[in-house]
């Protein structure tokens, strides 16, 4: 088995890994820690990928920023007592089951079928792609080029969502 | 292949070794030249000069008896000095150390690996540090040292934003995130080392790095006058150092970001034998002290203001970062993406020394007004008054 296949084994099976125990742990510090662990099994993968740059941001962005932040919000709020209230009833576990059944079946269906061809790279497309113009610029020029326009909108939402955040929090600005 | 992996083993080896021991230094140095600015001695009885102080120290704390508070997570509150202490570490191995050093088997580049995302990396671990220290104090199940905690994250992730934001005028300028582009960058003249054209993103730099590394006049999280020792509280013995080390290695990191990105790396001013091929020992030798003795001033510059510098009160340091801070590097950003803009596209000018001295005029055009804000009317405006009456 080449070293790569080797590594993609690892990483996914400790990214399944503690994805399952990131949704079994009772303590919130806890699941928050091991989505991290997840989180970066994931950047692991876009690294065996050749996409250096989404592992780099997904570490930065999920595993700096935002998890720090959930960190921080769940010790703000609950010191770890967990209260089996928090624990849904059997209604709530037959719609977990069915909609993860659902999920594997789309993934069994999606891993048997062939990619539409627009969506595949030529051969040595990706290598010749980021020589020419680096791994950032290849991520960039999209996104602040082509798709200009939807990626403003996306930042438009984002404010609106930050803005309802304050409103809510704050009845007396 | 091979050689690939041996030299890189080596890099590691040596770069690992050189930190530890450069932070064993850097404790006796800074408690040293803290006694020379308070006209004190300082330890000075074990070995030469009080040079043997560090390995006293770090034998005691591996004899000392470890404690585990009684209603600690255990787990967590042993993996916390760990997770402070690896990303210290990791971070330095995208820093460019010197010039490459010819062996019989090919030239070695001096960096211990040099990414294609070079510079965001450091970013990326850099912003990992935080766990170390959260996990710390939520672990212990100590009221102060939760606080601690607390602070610290809110801390990092408001100046974390300040630093990208003043790096991003770095690489706009360099064009590229790999830091060894940016070395080569700034090697055309002494004018063309960052600092000149980007003066006030180093200004930026610098506040936000001293937030980063919880260090005076921002050490908030273990603020002894209020919360005991913060969010190491409850550590004791060698795990207590680990916190210690780590912070030390996270002040060596920023350093040696600092000389990179601002003070050319490795490139020895007013020559430029240094920067081409053909590589020689003699060239390795000479970059790397050159490095060195730049690493160390900001190591100075660090010690220099915690023994100079009261701490700030906690809603003071939100208020800097976030009403000052942030703005500023924003406004900075614009303005220099235009300057650039204008020099590059619309005068055709190349990056050379001009095109430097006219950036660097357009921040001290900035600078100006900002250090009068800045200074609320406390220092430069009363003096000046004085001197006008």
């Amino acid at each position: 088995m080449p070293v790569t296949l080797v590594l993609f084994w690892t990483f996914a099976a400790i990214a399944v890994g503690s994805a399952l125990l990131c949704i079994t742990r009772r303590s919130a510090v806890a699941s928050a820690l091991w989505l991290v662990v997840t989180l970066f099994q994931i950047a692991a993968l876009f690294v065996l990928l050749d996409a250096q740059f989404l592992a780099v941001l997904q570490v930065l962005v999920y595993a700096g920023a935002i998890m720090v932040l959930f960190l921080f919000v769940i010790m703000l709020l609950n010191l770890g007592r967990a209260t089996a209230s928090d624990i849904k009833g059997p209604t709530g576990l037959a719609i977990a089951t069915l909609l993860a059944g659902v999920m594997g079946l789309q993934l069994f269906v999606l891993a048997r079928a062939a990619p539409p061809a627009d969506l595949a790279l030529p051969a040595g497309g990706l290598e010749a792609a980021q020589r020419a113009q680096g791994m950032v610029a290849m991520v960039a020029r999209p996104l602040f080029d082509t798709y200009l326009v939807p990626f403003e909108i996306t930042s438009v939402l984002l404010l609106a969502a930050i803005v309802g955040a304050v409103v809510l929090a704050k009845r007396h600005l | 292949m091979t050689f690939f992996l041996v030299a890189s083993i080596v890099k590691i080896l040596v770069v690992f070794t050189v930190i530890m021991v450069g932070v064993a230094l850097l404790t006796l140095a800074e408690r040293r030249i803290c006694a020379w600015i308070q006209d004190r001695l300082g330890p000075n009885r074990v070995g030469p000069e009080g040079l043997l102080q560090p390995a006293a120290d770090g034998l005691k704390n591996l004899l000392k008896e470890e404690t585990l508070p009684g209603q600690a997570d255990r787990l967590l509150f042993v993996l916390a000095p760990a997770l402070a202490f690896v990303p210290a570490l990791l971070a330095i191995a995208v820093v460019p150390f010197g010039a490459p050093l010819p062996t019989p088997w090919g030239d070695v580049p001096l960096v211990v690996a040099d990414l294609p995302v070079g510079f965001l990396y450091i970013l990326a671990i850099g912003s990992l540090g935080v766990y170390g220290v959260v996990l710390a104090g939520w672990s212990s199940n100590n009221k102060y040292a939760l606080l601690g905690g607390l602070r610290s994250s809110a801390q990092m992730i408001s100046y974390e934003i300040a630093l990208g934001m003043s790096t991003v005028a770095v690489l706009l300028l360099a064009g590229n995130v790999t830091l060894s582009d940016v070395v080569a960058r700034q090697q055309q003249s002494l004018f063309t080392w960052n600092v000149f054209p980007l003066g006030l993103a180093y200004f930026i730099f610098t506040v936000a790095a001293f937030a980063e590394t919880n260090r005076l006049p921002f050490d908030l999280p273990e603020a002894e006058a209020e919360l005991i020792a913060g969010y190491h509280t409850e550590y004791s013995a060698m795990k207590f150092s680990m916190f210690y080390i780590a912070e030390y290695a996270n002040m060596v990191t920023a350093s040696a970001l600092m000389a990179t990105l601002f003070f050319g790396g490795w490139d020895i001013p007013f020559t430029h034998w240094d920067d081409a091929p053909p590589w020689t020992v003699a060239k390795t030798l000479a970059t790397l002290g050159v490095f060195a003795l730049k690493v160390c001033c900001f190591l100075f510059l660090y010690i220099w203001v915690r023994w100079t510098l009261p701490r700030f009160r906690y809603d003071q340091l939100m208020a800097l970062g976030w009403k000052v801070m942030l703005p500023l590097a924003l406004v900075y950003i614009a303005l220099l993406a235009t300057a650039i803009w204008v020099l590059h596209d619309r005068l055709g000018w190349t990056y050379d020394s001009r095109f430097a001295l006219a950036l660097c005029g357009l921040n001290v055009l900035l600078a100006i007004p900002l250090f009068f804000v800045l200074d609320r009317g406390h220092l430069i405006a009363s003096s000046v008054a004085e001197g006008g009456a």
